[in-house]
């Protein structure tokens, strides 16, 4: 093994030591799981039976309000007061309160009175159901026809096409697109803020120990600082590989879980819309609003399906590569340079800002995917490897992807090169306040 | 004898001072040279130049006559002023990594590990995280691994720093022990005890210059200043009113625990020889002993050091 690789060897070799890196690599993938179910588990409705007592002042909902599985709605003439006394020990989970001048729209609002809190679908439900039968009532009472308003309203569905310079086209759903794009970017925010700081770190940890002096005796200032960003390197793509096949795996038990339900109720939905088709307006509407919300969901899983991953995670992993080495060796030189972390902080500034505007043009890219700053910023090295995940599930032309790839290769090897002039003075240079002036100064020293 | 390191018009400068100023030093095979000088003479920039960490603006350096390249590395074991090991690597394996960039193999580097933790007694540290032991035991593991790869050239700076009385002994007969079997040893320090106790050479660096250079013994000869001192019997007064003429008293003071007796410590007179000072001297008091004063490292060091300081000082009067 020649010296570099022992360094490299040694870098990982502290990481792996630590325990935290460790359970972050194998908590990190479950946790963002664990949230995404939590999401899902969450849109779906909650399950606990309720049994409400509805006090109807109005008179006018008794035997409207529709129960489902889990909701049973009983309806009782007493008043609030009465209903109320002795509610804590009866059977009922929650009192319905609607009070009598909710029609006459007098900004009369409709009570809940619970034991344990009802879940926000059950909530939604119950004002959904509220509102509409207002809403019928008051169409009624003018004597117009619900049926006709309801039949009047067409839902159109916008596809989104994209075009490329074959003329091809095929479906995109720009709206899942631009998140997923959003997502890649930020995460790849994180991974070359996180590695780079790491660099950043074990650098000054290095210079502070004041074990450097012995190993640059031995290896060659640029051996060293090369074979620590080699190192972590290595230890970021092992890590973003082991974090991505645990999630591959736990995405794909969720989904097969969690969404299986989904896929049935929309194999349901798009007989119904069928039905609709056929029978024009003699469908039953009721169960087509219910639909509404879970085709959302659905629809995401399609687009979900088309994006190509493979090649996404392929440029992921070359522009990691490449953002990465740039902006870490110019950590590096700032963790040579600097006796403590609270010392870096205006050497931080501008090497974040690239960094930051990257993520800000790829948040703004979801309302503007194919405008010039979009453009420009996945060329340009500093702010190419987020800005180009960000465009990249909206198709990018292979010549563009090609050139900024070259351009952020190109220019590692600059910055990297200009590191290690300023690593090799910065290591030995102690109790010394450095300015950027003092920096450029160590770029002409022998 | 053949030297082992040649030191040529070296030059290192930095943006606003010169570090190393046109030094040549020459250190002999297998012998103890001293680099003496100040704080902030430019010792260590030396040092890192001799080391490769950093390149001279001007000048050579060859080891062993070959002109200085990255394969003389491992020729060369360094123990830096300000050393340190990694808090949370276990101290085998730290020595293991720090033997192996200096070029030896694992399996070699294992064996000559188990031979020195045997001999400093520190077998059970193996496995131990550096932040569990104390100055003096880091300071050990340092030592061991400067040495680990049997350098030819052994560059230690202020080696003695943190290390208690036993400790110090331990290292300097290793050091002696090195010296026998091959090894040079260029040895920083400010201690000028332990330079006139193990040195053989020594050169002195002043504002990034060399002011002198040379083996120890010619360089406190030279530095003679025809110093005397003298103990005796008898009466101070008559004592001083008989050397009037030859010598100058420098100090005197009464031996204790002796009645009548004092001491002396006089500067002869150019030209004055002693002979004739002892015959003034004889019917006056009675010697008990009387020797030369060769002058100390230590007095070499300060004196050479003001002088040439105060000479820069008037320099820069005369310019101002």
């Amino acid at each position: 093994m020649g010296k570099i690789g022992l360094i490299i060897h040694r870098e990982i070799m502290a990481k792996l030591r630590s325990k935290t890196f460790l359970v972050m690599t194998f908590l990190a993938p479950v946790l963002v799981a664990g949230f995404f179910a939590f999401f899902i588990w969450m849109s779906m409705s909650d399950k606990a039976e309720q049994n409400i007592l509805v006090i109807d002042e109005t008179e006018f909902f008794r035997d409207k309000l529709a129960g489902n599985d889990y909701i049973t709605f009983s309806f009782t003439s007493k008043n609030l007061d009465q209903s109320l006394d002795g509610f804590y020990e009866s059977d009922k989970t929650c009192l319905l309160y609607i009070p009598h001048n909710l029609v006459e729209g007098a900004g009369g609002a409709v009570k809940i009175f619970y034991k344990k809190a009802p879940g926000f679908a059950i909530q939604t439900d119950i004002r959904n159901q509220v509102e509409k039968i207002l809403y019928e009532h008051k169409l009624r009472a003018n004597n117009i026809d619900p049926q006709i308003i309801h039949n009047a309203k067409q839902s159109v569905k916008l596809i989104t096409e994209k075009v490329n310079e074959k003329g091809e086209h095929a479906e995109q759903s720009t709206g899942f697109v631009s998140i997923f794009g959003f997502l890649s970017g930020a995460i790849m925010f994180m991974f070359i803020l996180l590695y780079g700081m790491m660099v950043f770190r074990s650098v000054m940890e290095e210079k502070t120990n004041r074990i450097v002096e012995i190993i640059v005796s031995s290896v060659k200032p640029f051996q060293l600082m090369l074979g620590k960003i080699i190192g972590i390197a290595i230890l970021g793509i092992g890590q973003f590989i082991t974090m991505g096949l645990i999630t591959a795996v736990l995405s794909t038990v969720l989904s097969t879980t969690l969404l299986g339900d989904i896929k049935k109720d929309l194999d349901k939905f798009q007989k119904q819309q069928e039905v609709v088709y056929k029978n024009g307006t003699n469908v039953d509407l009721e169960k087509f609003d219910k639909m509404q919300d879970k085709l959302e969901v659905f629809e995401l899983m399609q687009a979900a399906g088309k994006i190509n991953y493979l090649e996404i995670a392929i440029c992921f992993l070359l522009y990691f590569i490449g953002g990465y080495l740039f902006y870490s060796s110019i950590l590096a030189a700032i963790g040579s340079a600097v006796d403590a972390e609270a010392d870096a902080q205006q050497f931080m500034m501008p090497v974040m800002l690239p960094l930051i505007a990257g993520y800000i043009i790829s948040a703004r890219m979801m309302t503007n995917p194919e405008g010039s700053m979009a453009f420009w910023g996945s060329i340009i090295p500093f702010t190419s490897p987020i800005v180009m995940m960000a465009r990249l599930p909206f198709g990018v032309p292979v010549y563009q992807v090609v050139i900024s790839i070259s351009l952020l290769f190109a220019s590692f090897i600059g910055t990297t090169w200009l590191a290690g002039k300023i690593y090799r003075i910065g290591i030995l240079m102690y109790g010394k306040k450095v300015s950027w002036r003092e920096l450029s100064k160590w770029l002409f020293y022998k | 004898m053949e030297p082992i390191l040649e030191i040529r018009n070296v030059t290192k400068r930095y943006s606003n001072h010169t570090a190393v100023n046109d030094v040549s030093i020459t250190v002999p095979k297998q012998s103890i040279y001293g680099l003496l000088g100040p704080n902030g003479a430019g010792k260590t920039s030396l040092i890192r130049i001799i080391n490769q960490i950093t390149a001279p603006d001007s000048g050579e350096i060859l080891l062993n006559g070959e002109k200085l390249n990255p394969k003389h590395v491992e020729h060369i074991g360094y123990l830096p002023e300000e050393r340190g090991l990694y808090k949370k690597m276990p101290v085998g394996e730290q020595a293991l990594y720090l033997a192996r960039l200096k070029g030896l193999s694992k399996a070699e580097a294992k064996k000559r590990l188990k031979y020195w933790f045997e001999k400093f007694e520190m077998q059970t540290w193996w496995s131990k995280k550096i932040d569990e032991l104390s100055k003096g035991m880091q300071q050990k593991v340092q030592f061991i691994v400067t040495i680990l790869h049997e350098p030819k050239l052994l560059i230690l700076d202020e080696p003695f720093s943190g290390f208690d009385p036993i400790n110090a002994q331990l290292i300097k007969n290793e050091i002696l022990e090195l010296r026998k079997k091959g090894s040079t040893i260029i040895f920083s320090t400010h201690n000028m005890g332990s330079v006139e106790e193990l040195c053989d050479h020594i050169a002195l660096i002043n504002k990034s210059q060399k002011i002198l250079d040379g083996s120890v013994k010619e360089i406190r000869r030279s530095h003679k200043n025809n110093i005397y001192r003298i103990t005796f019997k008898g009466n101070m007064m008559g004592f001083t009113n008989a050397i009037w003429d030859g010598a100058k008293l420098l100090e005197s003071g009464k031996v204790e625990d002796e009645t009548d007796m004092h001491w002396a410590v006089m500067k002869i007179a150019d030209g004055v020889k002693t002979s004739r000072l002892l015959q003034e001297l004889l019917p006056i008091i009675e010697i008990v002993s009387f020797n030369e004063v060769i002058p100390s490292m230590n007095d070499i060091f300060i004196s050479k050091v003001n002088e040439e300081n105060n000479i820069l000082g008037t320099q820069s009067n005369f310019t101002e």
